[in-house]
């Protein structure tokens, strides 16, 4: 019982960081389905849109800055993909690859400037921040209300991508480019509608990630960005439901190795900290490297068929 | 009536086409034949907006095609069935064919027309709601035409429907292009089967190395002895 009473914490908080990582790792695999393209500069989109909330949140009331922050992330992914991505559509997939990683200089460099570099201060969001009691433990609402939130934006999501007509374009889109062009579909309107769903739900998570850290430098995005890339491989990149799943299971597994001490301690498996939550990042990356040795196409990735 | 005037295209250097011309009046059924690399599906991917030419002019109906978008060629009634068929092979039977009619809204007619491809195709009725990568070559290939169909279109384009089918399965493809034609639409088709195509065709188009060379009613070069050598096999 004690056992339990201990462990429970770090699965929900677990739980909610997975919840955060799966509405990053969404815009990853959705626009690698249709362009089979890592987009490196979506974690800095990320960041950027926690920067946009600390400066828009010190002007502005919060019931405006919120709306104002999703609606101006996702002009900037749409933006991103018609300046950075759509120029290249004929050129190799590497050259793609290469302006993506430009584009997340960029916009970490540009986030330097304007900061200088400084800790950004998060502002306090009343209510998603306030601390709460839940099974005896202390913690705020953001980290409950997290994964009711994501099951459904995904939920809603799903729906619109088998159950409507964009959504289908989208899944026509990602088989083959030239034939959805001969059925009428603008290409580029699927690809821009694609990169504005995933900056909506990037937004969506940055705020919810951000509430629970206490600031944002021009780096922030980097490790959940990275980390929501291996969520993405690992579910099977181009599978939204892989994405979602492989995101909880990585959340879970960190937040379980950060606090791996105490429960061993209070297990009596061991008599004193060892450390190991420093393994907690190494572990997501050692599980990637597995991944990509054992299984290429991830949980529910799909075989790659060549088309005849 | 679809107008193609000294056409030029080329691929990075290689001139797949050095100025073709031909006519594609309503109602009739035209055929390309020729061999590989001879720039028949050049043609197609030109007039469909896949490809850009060089230099020359695609008219339909008196207004010019080349440089127009692809969707707004759909929108003027040209669909195309694509070579190798090309389904969307994880959409179902159903969402294929709406897909097909993409560009339409109006929802009440759609429903009509599937029933009226679904009429046409009774095996395609049967799968539904099969994804179309499970179905076998031959339905893959009536799906694709019943996908162009369902965009309305007044002429309709397909590239080797007949290419890797079973002698029975071509005979069925055939007698569709047939049924399609006799409801009012115009074919352009593009074979390698040449005795299939010209038996079909009203008119015919020989392609040599991305000219021109014979042309005719289907009856003629049917019985043209360079095209029997040549083409026929005989």
């Amino acid at each position: 019982m004690d056992a339990l009473k201990t462990t429970l914490p770090y699965i929900i908080s677990g739980i909610s960081v997975g919840g955060q990582y799966a509405l990053i790792a969404i815009g990853y695999t959705m626009v690698y389905g249709i362009l089979r393209l890592i987009n490196f500069a979506h974690g800095d989109v990320f960041m950027v849109a926690g920067l946009m909330m600390v400066y828009l949140a010190a002007s502005l009331p919060l019931y405006l800055a919120i709306p104002l922050v999703i609606l101006l992330t996702v002009a900037l992914g749409f933006t991103i993909e018609r300046v950075a991505y759509k120029p290249l559509r004929t050129a190799p997939r590497m050259s793609v690859m290469i302006s993506a990683i430009g584009v997340s200089y960029l916009l970490q460099n540009l986030a330097l400037y304007i900061t200088g570099g400084l800790n950004k201060n998060y502002p306090a969001i009343p209510w998603i921040s306030d601390r709460i009691s839940i099974f005896g433990m202390e913690t705020s609402r953001v980290t409950v209300i997290t994964p009711f939130l994501t099951i459904i934006l995904v939920a809603a999501l799903v729906q619109l991508i088998n159950h409507t007509k964009i959504g289908m374009a989208m899944r026509a889109v990602s088989r083959d480019f030239e034939t959805s062009q001969l059925m009428g579909i603008q290409i580029n309107r699927v690809i821009s509608a694609t990169f504005i769903i995933g900056t909506f739900l990037a937004a969506v998570g940055s705020i919810l990630f951000f509430t629970n850290y206490p600031g944002v430098v021009p780096t922030s995005g980097a490790m959940p960005g990275l980390k929501a890339f291996v969520a993405a491989v690992f579910g099977g990149i181009g599978s939204i439901p892989g994405a979602v799943i492989g995101a909880f299971i990585i959340g879970i597994a960190e937040s379980v190795i950060k606090g791996l001490d105490t429960i061993l301690i209070v297990n009596g498996a061991i008599d004193e900290q060892i450390g190991l939550a420093t393994f907690s990042d190494a572990f997501t990356f050692v599980l990637l490297i597995i991944i990509l040795v054992f299984k290429p196409t991830g949980l529910f990735g799909e075989k790659s068929t060549d088309k005849v | 009536m679809l107008k193609i005037e000294n056409l030029h295209v080329s691929y990075g250097g290689i001139r797949a086409l050095r100025g073709i011309s031909l006519e594609v009046p309503d109602g009739k059924i035209v055929t390309l034949i020729g061999a590989n690399g001879a720039g028949k599906s050049t043609t197609l991917r030109t007039i469909s907006g896949l490809v850009k030419a060089d230099s020359g002019s695609i008219s339909y109906d008196g207004e010019e095609l080349l440089g127009m978008p692809i969707y707004k060629i759909l929108e003027k009634g040209i669909a195309m069935v694509p070579e190798g068929r090309r389904v969307f092979t994880n959409l179902t039977v159903r969402e294929n064919l709406k897909i097909g009619a993409y560009l339409r809204n109006d929802k009440a007619q759609i429903e009509k027309d599937l029933d009226w491809v679904y009429e046409l195709f009774p095996r395609l009725k049967e799968r539904d709601w099969q994804l179309a990568g499970t179905l076998s070559g031959g339905e893959q290939q009536m799906l694709a035409v019943a996908r162009a169909l369902m965009s309305k279109p007044k002429l309709i384009m397909m590239d080797e429907p007949s290419l890797g089918l079973a002698p029975l399965v071509v005979k069925g493809i055939f007698d569709i292009i047939r049924q399609i034609n006799d409801q009012g639409v115009t074919v352009l088709l593009i074979e390698q089967n040449a005795n299939m195509a010209l038996k079909i065709a009203d008119y015919a188009y020989v392609l040599e190395t991305g000219l021109i060379g014979l042309t005719g009613t289907g009856r003629e070069l049917l019985v043209n002895e360079d095209v029997k050598r040549a083409y026929l096999g005989s």
